[in-house]
This record gives C-alpha cells, sequence and structure tokens, in this order.
C-alpha cells in the first residue's frame, strides 16, 4: 500500500511538470522492437529452450533549458522475455538533471542523478569501463549497462578533463535465469540475497575519477575506482534445483582499481590499449592483486576498389592474470574485419572469432545492422563457441551457438 | 613542288619550334605563374569577404536520392564558430533518422594539419575520438564526402584561374583548385566564382583518376548581415552512380554568441 502511495506520488510530481508548459519544449524519443534467438543445437539443460521471442521498449525524454544550461533525461527500458524470466526486466538507464556552472576562469558541470558514462577505446572488450554494472542478462558482449545513481562533477580545461563521481547505491549483475540461454552452468539466483564480503554491503558508496587529455593525435585518460567491484569475485554454492544443477548467488568484494586508456592515430592506423590493476580489498581474496589489459590497432581501407566501403581490420590482443577470477579473455587474440557501407541505410557488418592462445577455444562473430526505410532498424548477430575446455568460463556455451535477430522502430 | 614546299615548311616549322622552343616554354610558365596569382588572389578575396562572421547557426535538411528515386531524409542542426588564423570549430546534431537522433560530430578542423573530430554515440554515451586523416569518405551515406563539408581553408588548395566565363548573364571566374593534403579523394576541382559575390555558385569534383565524379550546383544565395552570402540549397550530383543529395539550409543565424565552450567534449554530450 505504501508502494502504491509512493508510485502515485512519483507519477503526479512528473506528471505536473509535464503539464507546467514542459512537455512542449521537450523531446519524447526511444524505440520499440521485438528480438528472436534461435540456438542451432539441442541444450545442455531441460530447462532451456530451442529459441527465444522477446519484446523491447526504450522510451526517452529530454528537455533541456537556461539556453542549454541545464537539463533533464528521462530513459526508460523494458523487456519481456517469452521463457527467462530474468530477463523479463525493466531498469531505469537514465533519470538525471545536468547543470554547467561557468564563468570566464571557471567551468563545471554537475550531474544528479541516475546515468550512464562510458571509458575506453578498444572493440572487443571494455576492461576500464567501471561506473556501470552490466547488463549481462540482455546480451553476452557485455556492452548493455544498468543505471547508476552518482553525483557526477566535471571540468574541462586547456589541459584536459577531470571527472569525479560520488556513487550511492551499488547495482548488482543481472544473470540469465534457469530457462535462460546461453547461460552460465551453474544457475546464478540474483532472487536471493548476494553475497557482500564487508560490513557496508550494499549502502557502500563508491567513488571514482577520471582524468583525460588528447595532444594532437594522441588521447589518453586514468581512471582510479575505489568501491564495490562490479565484478563478483565469486560464486557460493547455495541450493541444487530441480534439475540437479547448481544454484549460486554472486559475491560482490571491495576494490580499488587503477585503469589507463590509450589511442593514437597514425595515417590510417589507430593503436589502442586499455590497462587496469585491481586489488581487492575485502573477504576471502584480500589484498590480491590482479592485472588486465588489451592492446590493438584498426587499420582501415577507405573506398575499397573505387567504392565508398571501407574496410577495417581489427587485431586486439587480451591478457589476464588470473588471480582474482577466472575470465574468457586471458590469453586471447581477437581478429575482425569491419565493412561500413557508407550507404543511405547506414549498412554495416563486424565479423571475426576470439582465440584462446592456450587451449585454442574459438569463439566467433558476425554482427550486421542497417536501417529500413526511414524508421526501422535491422540487427542480425550470429555467436558460435568451439572448443571449449571443462573448468573454463565458456564450456557451459559448447551447445550454445545462435543467431539474434532485432528489429526495431524508432520514435 | 607542293610536297617540296610542305616538307620545306615542316623542316622550318620544326627548327622554329626546336629554336624557340625554350623561349615558349618560359612565356607558358610565366602565364602559368600568373595564372596561378590571379586564381590565388580569387580564393583570397573570397576568403577575406567572408571573414568575421563570428559565428552561425542553421538547420539542414539532407535528401539522399538514388537512381531508382528513392529518397532518404536526414535533419542536422549546426553551428560553427570562426577561428582566425586557424581552421573553424564546428559542430553538427543529427534529429533524423530516428535511430541516430542526438548523434554529433564535433570538429576543431586546420588548416593542414589534420583535424581533432569527436563523434558521441547517445546510446552507449559515448564520446569517440575518430581519424580524421582520411576525409574522402561519404558523410552519412550521401554523396558529400567530409572534406566537401569541411571548413574550407586557403591553404587547403593551391590555386589556378582558368578563365572568366559568362553563364546565363552573371559573370564568372573559373578556376581550378588541387587539394594540398595528400588522403583527398580528388586530383582538381573547378570552381565557378560569381565574380560580384565572390561565392562558388558550382564546383566540378574529379576523382584520383581525374575523370569527372560529382557536380555541387549552390544555388539561392542570401545575403546576411549585409556581408555573408549562404546558399538555401545545395544539390550534388555524383554522374558515376547517379545518385544525388540536395542539402535545403534553413534558420540561419549569425553572431549568436556561441564561444569556445560551445565546442568542448562536454558540450558535445549537451548538444542534443
Amino acid at each position: 500500500m505504501k508502494n502504491i502511495r509512493t508510485c502515485l506520488a512519483v507519477i503526479g510530481l512528473l506528471c505536473s511538470c509535464f503539464v507546467s508548459g514542459f512537455v512542449y519544449s521537450g523531446e519524447f524519443s526511444g524505440y520499440i522492437g521485438g528480438q528472436t534467438r534461435i540456438f542451432f543445437e539441442e541444450p545442455i539443460s531441460s530447462e532451456q529452450h530451442n529459441s527465444y521471442l522477446s519484446a523491447v521498449a526504450e522510451p526517452e525524454f529530454f528537455h533541456d533549458w537556461d539556453n542549454g544550461a541545464q537539463n533533464l533525461e528521462v530513459k526508460l527500458f523494458y523487456r519481456i522475455d517469452q521463457h527467462d524470466e530474468q530477463r523479463t526486466h525493466g531498469d531505469i538507464r537514465e533519470l538525471s538533471w545536468t547543470g554547467v556552472f561557468e564563468n570566464s576562469h571557471e567551468n563545471w558541470e554537475v550531474l544528479a542523478g541516475i546515468s550512464k558514462v562510458f571509458w575506453g577505446v578498444t572493440e572487443t572488450q571494455h576492461l576500464v569501463d567501471i561506473v556501470n554494472q552490466t547488463d549481462q542478462v540482455e546480451n553476452v558482449d557485455g556492452e548493455d549497462k544498468l543505471g547508476q545513481p552518482m553525483i557526477r562533477f566535471s571540468t574541462e580545461r586547456d589541459w584536459g578533463i577531470v571527472d569525479l563521481f560520488i556513487l550511492p547505491g551499488f547495482r548488482e549483475r543481472t544473470f540469465p535465469g534457469a530457462e535462460g540461454r546461453p547461460r552460465p552452468g551453474a544457475i546464478v539466483d540474483t532472487d536471493r540475497n548476494a553475497i557482500y564480503d564487508f560490513s557496508a554491503g550494499k549502502q557502500h558508496v563508491d567513488f571514482a575519477g577520471r582524468y583525460s587529455h588528447y595532444i594532437g593525435e594522441w588521447e589518453f585518460g586514468v581512471s582510479l575506482f575505489t568501491g564495490t567491484g562490479r565484478e563478483p569475485t565469486d560464486f557460493k554454492p547455495v541450493a541444487v534445483s530441480p534439475t540437479g544443477e547448481t544454484i549460486v548467488v554472486p559475491v560482490y568484494s571491495l576494490i580499488n582499481q587503477i585503469g589507463v586508456d590509450s589511442q593514437a592515430f597514425f595515417g590510417d592506423w589507430t593503436w589502442k590499449l586499455e590497462a587496469a590493476n585491481t586489488i581487492v580489498r575485502s573477504g576471502a581474496k584480500k589484498d590480491i592483486n590482479s592485472f588486465k589489459t588489451v592492446a590493438g590497432f584498426e587499420y582501415t581501407l577507405v573506398g575499397i576498389s573505387d567504392s565508398s566501403i571501407d574496410l577495417g581490420f581489427v587485431v586486439e590482443y587480451h591478457y589476464s592474470d588470473q588471480r582474482i577470477s577466472d575470465t574468457i579473455f586471458d590469453n586471447d587474440l581477437a581478429t575482425a574485419l569491419r565493412f561500413v557501407l557508407n550507404d543511405a541505410q547506414s549498412t554495416e557488418i563486424l565479423a571475426g572469432f576470439t582465440t584462446d592462445a592456450d587451449t585454442q577455444t574459438i569463439g566467433s562473430f558476425i554482427e550486421a545492422s542497417r536501417r529500413l526505410g526511414e524508421s526501422w532498424t535491422l540487427e542480425a548477430q550470429l555467436r558460435t563457441f568451439h572448443g571449449a575446455k571443462q573448468g573454463r568460463p565458456l564450456f557451459s556455451f559448447r551447445f550454445d551457438n545462435f543467431v539474434q535477430i532485432d528489429l526495431n522502430y524508432h520514435f | 613542288m607542293n610536297t617540296t614546299l610542305n616538307i620545306q615548311a615542316q623542316v622550318i616549322l620544326l627548327i622554329t619550334t626546336v629554336l624557340f622552343a625554350p623561349i615558349l616554354a618560359h612565356a607558358e610558365s610565366a602565364e602559368d605563374e600568373s595564372a596561378k596569382n590571379r586564381g590565388m588572389a580569387i580564393a583570397v578575396e573570397a576568403d577575406k569577404r567572408d571573414t568575421g562572421f563570428v559565428d552561425f547557426t542553421a538547420n539542414m535538411v539532407m535528401e539522399l536520392r538514388n537512381k531508382q528515386g528513392d529518397k532518404s531524409t536526414r535533419t542536422i542542426r549546426l553551428k560553427t564558430l570562426e577561428v582566425i588564423g586557424d581552421g573553424d570549430k564546428s559542430m553538427s546534431i543529427f534529429d533524423k533518422p530516428a535511430d541516430v537522433k542526438g548523434t554529433a560530430f564535433l570538429t576543431h578542423s586546420h588548416a593542414l594539419k589534420p583535424d581533432e573530430q569527436w563523434l558521441y554515440l547517445p546510446a552507449l554515451k559515448r564520446v569517440k575520438r575518430i581519424n580524421s586523416k582520411n576525409k574522402s569518405g561519404p558523410f552519412m551515406g550521401s554523396e558529400f564526402a567530409y572534406e566537401d563539408l569541411a571548413s574550407q581553408e586557403i591553404e587547403k588548395y593551391t590555386y589556378k584561374f582558368v578563365r572568366d566565363e559568362k553563364l546565363n548573364g552573371i559573370d564568372y571566374y573559373v578556376i581550378e583548385r588541387y587539394p594540398a593534403y595528400q588522403h583527398s579523394g580528388y586530383t582538381r576541382q573547378v570552381v565557378w566564382v560569381n565574380n560580384k559575390r565572390y561565392v562558388a555558385e558550382k564546383i566540378e569534383f574529379y576523382d584520383r583518376k581525374n575523370s569527372l565524379l560529382k557536380t555541387l550546383n549552390n544555388t539561392d544565395y542570401q545575403q546576411y548581415l549585409d556581408q555573408y552570402w549562404r546558399p538555401d540549397t545545395m544539390l550534388m550530383e555524383n554522374h558515376q552512380t547517379g545518385k544525388s543529395t540536395l542539402l535545403t539550409w534553413e534558420n540561419y543565424q549569425f553572431k549568436t554568441g556561441l564561444t569556445d565552450k560551445n565546442f568542448t567534449r562536454n558540450s558535445l554530450k549537451r548538444a542534443r
């Protein structure tokens, strides 16, 4: 009852904002869409399925005033999945106010609310991008993020950009449910309480900062983070499912992380580097120090054979010392081709594979997208997993080669 | 008899040519030099007349058409800040198509060293620096290359005056310009400069093989602040593919009070 009353109060407040002339100068946009995933082989678990349908909506509202010095941004997200009750989920991706305060010497931008930030330069993994939690149930590539409550201060000067973050309200990572596919061998139960191996638990306030700048054709950033690590440091078995599968809950720990990212252009070459050093400050893995890096290049042939098609070669090497947890990218080489057709439909294709140098596990992917007419987009993905070794993270994906098609209407 | 005379004439012509060739060549290069100077002078005058606008904002509708007549539309808002002694700063923000709404480009252009260019991707909230060295590629699938829409600094080309020409009762200087930077998609451009207003009304673009690739027609010029001419429409036709792009400009405003602070990476994120 109390919840309903709060909800009504919030809705009432939002409505009164809109009615007070706000709505006339604001802008609504966003997309709705349908998705299908089709798997080529029988699943490992009897709870999983061979095909999945889902529907998604992501409406947005944006309004700025005071000559663009203040704005309000709202972005809501909801997905309904045919089988996976964990994938049926909603999120406030964005609900933030931004204000700019400047005089002739100073300029500060302040953001308060729920928002998202992106750090980094590489294509196949985002190592330094730590502020937002991964919405893992959305896609296996980890590119989707949950909205993070934050207060952000940012200043841009001749000597670079400084961003400072206060991050209250930790977001737990989403994971596919028992019926979800692909998913880890053990079922990660996010409906049970996760384990925080430090006393403040979910109430812990995290801090982050980043300095970034460019000198000519060279860009670089240094970032610091202190707080609850977004990636679980462990998974604890808590039960067994009716189908005999282990049910686990994630363990979150306090960490300090320093990250660097850098990018430089030499002619048609773009060189990229990300590296992160993480120290665990709580729990069973306290004082473990771990290093990860990804480095590589993208070389672009502009207008191949007198067409307007650009062809890019992406090569990135991944390393992790695996001291905190076993990650997919420990000693892997990712190679991909990127076709940008530069046509009216903005057709793009990225196709490639990631090879583990030690186990010869190969993950391949094709991502293609194009616009249909003025308002629709069509995306297709193919992901395959070959030769995964028992005990390694991708082992549970060994029968999960799939194709995914997304059709979205944008407004 | 006739034949002998002919041979004699030919021999004389040959001798004359051989004897006087260096002089002719010299005369030609002097002519060349003066054509270059005159071409340059026209470019300098055009640049001078367009100096001092400080800043402007405008809306642009971009209509892409293919050979079959299919149309596709983009709408873009544009802000430009004049930078004296260097390339201008500009920001373009996409309103349509809906799937790229809020996507924005920030360019700090330079005369000869590479521009700095950033792309803002609103879905990822990512500001991405892009390699701007190669500007010969199409802008958003249109027939305009990035370099066609970039800030036009004098140093970006070398010039040659070709001829005076009268078209539809208007006098033009026809000049050729040759891109000074090696990644250009063109060997040369032929420009019809209105000799009263000093604006380009027509440009022919020749590809790397020196064959005619595209023609741009800038029409319906309006004068702003009693000085600065801007075309309402720009039609770029690709002769090799049969595709074309029509740019329609609306709502030009000059001296709107923009400063450097409106052209930073942080402001790019707020631009929508």
